[in-house]
Formats: C-alpha cells, sequence, structure tokens
C-alpha cells in the first residue's frame, strides 16, 4: 500500500477554489443591472430551451453561470422551496435573502466536506421590490461566499473586460431601453489585439437571453422574458452580427507550462484537483471520476502531471 | 417544514431529480399539508363549515368568463357577504368553487401552486387538458371528505391555445371531468341558473353581453335558491367576473360589473323575471 498523500488544509482549498474558478470562468458572462423599474439580466446564451436566467418566484428571480446541471439542480431546489414556503405560509414571505441564505449552506458545505466535488457555479439571486431602493442583488460563490451587489453585477466569463465598460458607462435610474443597450453592449466587449482597449461585437439577438423583474407589471409575478420583437426593439439598429472569433468557441488554453517540481500546480489545467499527483489515485471520492480507469494501485509515474481523465464543464 | 427550519441548508430531498408536481413533492416532504390528508369525520360535518353557492361560466368568441355568486352560507345562517368564489388558477384559466369553502379554498391554494410549479420547472405551460386532469386528481383525493357531506366541486374553465377557443369543464365529487360545450354551472342555485341561460345564451356575444348574461343567470339563481346571494345594491356587493381571453385573464373592474348589475337590476324593476325569450 502506498502511503496517504498529504495536503495541508489551505492548499486543499486553494485547489477546489481554482478547479470551481476555472470552471466559472470558462463560460459567458452574465450581467445584471437595475434600471428604473426594476432589475435586468443579459447573458449570451445561445440555447433558447437552456436557461440561465429563471423565475424562482413573485419577485425572485435566479441568475447562474457555470456548470448546467449543477445550477439547473440549484433552481429546481430553489422552486421548491419558495413554493413550498409560499404555500405553507404566504406568498409575501417567499423572500430573496431566505433563499440566497439556503444556497450559500449548500454551497458552502459542499465545498468546504471533502468527499463531495465543489460546484462549478456561479449565481445571481435578485428580488425586486416596491421601491427601487428596496432591490436586491446576491451574489453567491462556489464556496457559499453572499455578497450584496448594487447598481450592476456581472458574473462569469471576462468578467473584467464587462465590469469595466458597466462601470464606465453605468446611469441610476435609466430606462429599459437604456439598460439592454447597455448591458449587451456590455457583454459584447471583447480584449482588443496586443490587450490594448477593447473592440465591440455586435451578438445576434436570438443568442441573447434577457428577462426583468418588472415592479410596474400589475400581475403579481413580477419577472418576464424579454424575447422577439420586443427585444428587437429594445436594441434598435446595431448592424451587422459579428462572427464568433474561432478562440471564442474552443476554451483558452492555459498560457504558463505546468512546473513538474511543484506537485500541486493546477495551472496546465491537465490534473483535476485533488487527485494525487504522484501516484495518479484518486481520494476518497474523486471529484471528476475517469472513465475506465484502471483499477489502484498503479505504478508510479515518471512525470506527475497526468493526461486529462475527465470531461471538460462547459 | 420540519427538516428546512432547523438546518438552513436546502435539505437533500429538494436537489434530487424528479417530479415537475407540487402535490406530489409536497406528499413526499410535508404530507400534513396537504388537504387530502385531513382525517375524514366519522359522521356527517356537512353543517359545521361555510358552503359555497353558485358558480356560472360562458363562452364568447374568444374567451370564457366565470362569475359566482359572493354569498357563504351554514345551515339557514349567511356565513359570509363577499365571499369569493372564482380565482385566477393562472394566467389562462380560472376556477370557481361549489361546496365546503375551506377545504375548496385549499385546494384551489395547491391547484394553483401546482401550475406555477410545472410552469417554472418545466418552462413551459400545461396543456388545457393537462390543468383539468390534474385538478381532477386533486378532487379524487377528497373522496372520504366528500362522503361526510365535506364536498367540493369546481367548475374549471380556460382560454386554450392551442383550439383558439375558451373551455369549460365540470367535475363530480368522485374526479371525473367532463368537458361542457357553451355553458355550465355548479353549485345549490346551478339549476336556476343554466335554465336562465339556456334562454338568454347566445354564440355571438361580446365580452360585456356574456358578462351580462351570467349576472343575470346568477340573478335568477339567487331568485329562486335561498342559499345564493343577488346583487347586494346596499352594500355595493357584485359577483365576481373573470375574463380570459387570448391576452390572459383579469377580474372585471367592480366598477364594470356594478354598472351591468344595475342595468340587469333596473330592467327587472319593470320586469322581474327577468328578459322574456321569443315563443318560436
Amino acid at each position: 500500500m502506498s502511503m496517504p498523500f498529504y495536503v495541508s488544509p489551505e492548499q486543499l482549498m486553494k485547489d477546489r477554489a481554482d478547479f470551481a474558478r476555472k470552471g466559472i470562468a470558462r463560460g459567458r458572462s452574465v450581467v445584471a443591472v437595475q434600471y428604473a423599474d426594476g432589475i435586468l439580466f443579459v447573458s449570451e446564451n445561445p440555447s433558447q430551451a437552456l436557461h440561465k436566467v429563471s423565475e424562482i418566484y413573485d419577485r425572485v428571480a435566479f441568475a447562474a453561470v457555470g456548470r448546467y446541471n449543477e445550477f439547473e439542480n440549484l433552481r429546481i431546489a430553489g422552486v421548491r422551496l419558495a413554493d413550498m414556503r409560499g404555500y405553507a405560509y404566504d406568498r409575501r414571505d417567499v423572500t430573496g435573502r431566505g433563499l440566497a441564505n439556503a444556497y450559500a449552506q449548500t454551497l458552502g458545505t459542499i465545498f468546504s466536506s471533502g468527499g463531495e466535488k465543489p460546484y462549478e457555479v456561479e449565481i445571481f439571486v435578485a428580488e425586486v421590490g416596491d421601491l427601487a431602493e428596496q432591490d436586491q442583488i446576491f451574489r453567491l460563490t462556489y464556496d457559499g461566499q453572499v455578497a450584496d451587489e448594487h447598481r450592476y453585477a456581472v458574473m462569469g466569463g471576462a468578467t473584467e473586460v464587462v465590469a469595466k465598460h458597466l462601470s464606465e458607462h453605468y446611469v441610476e435610474g435609466a430606462s429599459l431601453e437604456d439598460a439592454v443597450r447597455l448591458a449587451v453592449s456590455a457583454l459584447g466587449q471583447t480584449p482588443g489585439e496586443n490587450g490594448a482597449g477593447t473592440t465591440e461585437r455586435v451578438i445576434a439577438t436570438a443568442h441573447l437571453e434577457v428577462a426583468v423583474l418588472d415592479r410596474t407589471r400589475t400581475q403579481p409575478r413580477k419577472f418576464v422574458r424579454l424575447v422577439g420583437q420586443r427585444l428587437d426593439a429594445l436594441l434598435g439598429e446595431r448592424g451587422p452580427v459579428t462572427p464568433d472569433p474561432p478562440a471564442e468557441a474552443t476554451p483558452k488554453q492555459e498560457p504558463a507550462p505546468d512546473s513538474p517540481a511543484d506537485p500541486t500546480d493546477q495551472v496546465s489545467g491537465q490534473v483535476p484537483p485533488l487527485e494525487n499527483p504522484v501516484t495518479g489515485e484518486p481520494p476518497v471520492a474523486p471529484p471528476i471520476a475517469p472513465s475506465g480507469a484502471p483499477p489502484a494501485p498503479r505504478p508510479e509515474p515518471t512525470d506527475p502531471v497526468q493526461p486529462p481523465t475527465g470531461p471538460e464543464p462547459t | 417544514m420540519s427538516a428546512s427550519s432547523s438546518d438552513p441548508r436546502l435539505p437533500a430531498a429538494y436537489l434530487m431529480p424528479g417530479s415537475s408536481s407540487f402535490s406530489e413533492f409536497l406528499a413526499l416532504q410535508a404530507p400534513d399539508l396537504l388537504p387530502s390528508r385531513r382525517a375524514a369525520p366519522t359522521s356527517h360535518a356537512g353543517d359545521l363549515a361555510p358552503h359555497g353557492t353558485t358558480i356560472v361560466a360562458a363562452t364568447f368568441p374568444g374567451g370564457v368568463l366565470m362569475a359566482g355568486d359572493r354569498r357563504a352560507t351554514m345551515g339557514n345562517i349567511i356565513a359570509q357577504r363577499d365571499i369569493q368564489k372564482v380565482f385566477p388558477a393562472d394566467e389562462y384559466s380560472a376556477v370557481g368553487i361549489a361546496g365546503s369553502a375551506g377545504l375548496a379554498v385549499e385546494m384551489v391554494r395547491l391547484f394553483q401552486t401546482e401550475l406555477e410549479h410545472y410552469e417554472k420547472i418545466e418552462g413551459t405551460t400545461l396543456s388545457m387538458d393537462g390543468k383539468a386532469n390534474r385538478l381532477a386528481a386533486l378532487i379524487r383525493a377528497n373522496l372520504a371528505m366528500a362522503m361526510q357531506g365535506l364536498a367540493v366541486v369546481p367548475l374549471f374553465a380556460g382560454y386554450d391555445s392551442d383550439a383558439e377557443q375558451g373551455r369549460i369543464f365540470s367535475y363530480d365529487v368522485t374526479g371525473g371531468r367532463y368537458e361542457e360545450t357553451a355553458f355550465h354551472s355548479v353549485g345549490s342555485g346551478s339549476l336556476f341558473a343554466r335554465g336562465s341561460l339556456k334562454k338568454l345564451y347566445r354564440d355571438d356575444f361580446t365580452e360585456v353581453e356574456c358578462a351580462t348574461a351570467v349576472v343575470q343567470a346568477l340573478y335568477d339563481a339567487a331568485d329562486d335558491d335561498s342559499a345564493t346571494g343577488g346583487p347586494d345594491i346596499t352594500r355595493r356587493i357584485f359577483p365576481v367576473v373573470h375574463v380570459i381571453t387570448e391576452t390572459g385573464g383579469r377580474r372585471m373592474a367592480e366598477t364594470e360589473v356594478a354598472a351591468i348589475a344595475d342595468a340587469v337590476i333596473s330592467s327587472r324593476m319593470s320586469r322581474p323575471d327577468g328578459p322574456a325569450a321569443a315563443l318560436t
């Protein structure tokens, strides 16, 4: 039997965080923007059926980036929790804060328990109030941290360029039309050649997922998806659609070469986290089960870097 | 709710893939909240709780509407003068309840949550027949209570966007589901209301004409059935009228219904039995 491989708790947490962060950064951004009548969500999503932004309850909406199966699971749990609470008590007793708390506890527990793979997701839980001051956006990260966001928020993908554009152009109390245009142009920002400035892509309307929590709706359910002609009218004339650059289609390769001296180096993304890099043995519960992996024990590899063994997160 | 109130985390069952039916989820997680899990009384309990009375629904080209009187009775007592017995089930359907009011209101709440839950989880609404069948399942579960006099008999109506027309479904206490054409009525005054609508109904009604016809029918029901409340002109309490068309459902404004009711009452001043139908 080989000796159990010691990993310090700091390193363990760092590895898990790196693993989750990398999965999240691979996707495309979702932005939430506060406007005069509520909260707007925009995301670049080529799929019309697999939503990143969804309704949870009357005034509460959910947006997520990362692994679809994981955040879909959390979304359904949120709908169940909200409907259960609304049915057992009253519709007004379902709050965004309560839901954010339940998600935070769940994500935090999964992140710190050694037995489970951390969720590669980041979530917004937003609640629209009767007045703009009562609107709330909570950001939940893979490790269960909760942050209260104001004005606008960005997660997933190239957050820096999108957030920079929003910080430069955001206006308080904007109309829906202005807010949609701002959010869409922020999502279209791509870093220019040689890192100098940014260029703006025109994203096809069919590839945009746009939804609002609109406090002016007369129905109790304030969540509305903006699609088709209504979205076209809001966006106005934008010029021809920029084709996707090939770099967008495939995830960017991490540049730095792996350091063979550091067995815990995850930079190259070649070693699934938590796997014993020397023996290649998975930990108690592997984060990604190597399909058809030979049973342990395996011979000691000469190179600590293993070939990729798991499916890539989407 | 026991698991979620002591532990802030989402209970494991919430994260399990499973049914998109809220009532099935409720049956597993909090069965005590289901209306059908009450212990059925051992003897007749029909006089213990208020009863709702007459509901009328009628279709018109491009939609359907449902109206209910405002009275709840307990034996010879008027338990409530302004009870609401017609509820939106979702954007495109409405349910009206006759029978034991407490059980019926709870059943409607479960049905509303059921439709909304499905819509949110699946990302699409149930078909009109799917909704009607879900309601039938909820009524079927109440049979033991119905045997002891606590029956709930709803009327379900909605706009079917596939068929592009309004549709009406009636039920019996065993959960039997029957589609009705043109118009239907349930509750203690339903015989009189249906007789009235038979003579008044035309298939080329406008929305307002259709609303007038159902208010006339409710007036006739109140005229001959002591448990059905007529328009209360001193307190200005008028029937609840819920209209559903292609663009969604809305409760007709109090002022609109008041105007229709006032017109009906003033015409009855000269002819108390209401409009006369042609003989041939």
